[in-house]
């Protein structure tokens, strides 16, 4: 199992801050494809911009996400 | 010293000062003060990756030390909501000299600013809200710093 969180303004658009995938290993990209499918409303959500962590680290698309590994989705960051 | 927090309660910048001056090889401190700005803001929350934000944070830090050679780092970025003229973040630099804490000081607050999971949303005096969208300078600024190598 893969666990996937959601932050900020995807997490909202969403309405779904974390969930569980079962295929693994998978590429960041691939699965971002297979969850951008799921209706338009994810398509839009995650947009080009669309930031990814696997085990709390940027990744990049071609990014191997391993059975057990966190991944996070998020919009690029505003802080400080 | 390195000195990491995220905590939505305030924090006191003089103390935070004094921890990194009890130091004989200190002979300048920087400190840098963000907060809540905009007429028209009443407040702002700031949402935050727990485990992900301590470790991009403790990153950066380490950077700016291997990189300007300090004697202690203190970034302290408040969570939760804050309101207009809040402080949100703290970043305290400590070295010999002031060009490598001016300079460490600065590039702290730049990669902090594109690499910390963080995500602010506006609450406006008219009570709408909405997600602050990142600014093209800041990636710039970061960009600047990682291409001086």
């Amino acid at each position: 199992m893969i666990r996937i969180l959601y932050f900020g303004q995807l997490r909202e658009m969403l309405g779904c801050h974390a969930e569980e995938w079962a295929e693994a290993p998978i590429a960041v990209s691939a699965l971002l494809e297979q969850l951008r499918a799921r209706s338009p409303a994810w398509r839009e959500a995650l947009d080009e911009r669309t930031l990814c962590a696997v085990n709390q680290t940027l990744a990049k698309g071609h990014a191997l996400i391993q059975d057990g590994d966190e991944v996070a989705f998020f919009p690029p960051v505003t802080g400080g | 010293m390195q000195r990491i927090l995220v905590q939505s309660s305030p924090f006191d910048q003089d103390d935070e000062c004094q921890r990194q001056s009890d130091n004989h090889q200190v002979g300048a401190v920087v400190s840098f003060v963000g907060q809540v700005r905009g007429t028209d803001i009443a407040s702002l929350t700031l949402e935050h990756y727990p485990g992900m934000t301590e470790q991009a944070l403790r990153r950066i830090a380490q950077q700016a030390d291997e990189r300007w050679r300090l004697q202690g780092v203190t970034i302290i970025h408040r969570v939760g909501e804050l309101t207009r003229g809040e402080p949100i973040v703290l970043v305290l630099t400590a070295a010999a000299h002031r060009q490598q804490a001016f300079a460490a000081c600065a590039y702290i607050m730049d990669i902090l600013k594109t690499q910390a999971p963080f995500w602010k949303k506006e609450r406006k005096l008219d009570g709408s809200t909405h997600w602050v969208e990142a600014r093209e300078e800041d990636a710039e600024a970061a960009a600047q710093w990682l291409s001086d190598g």
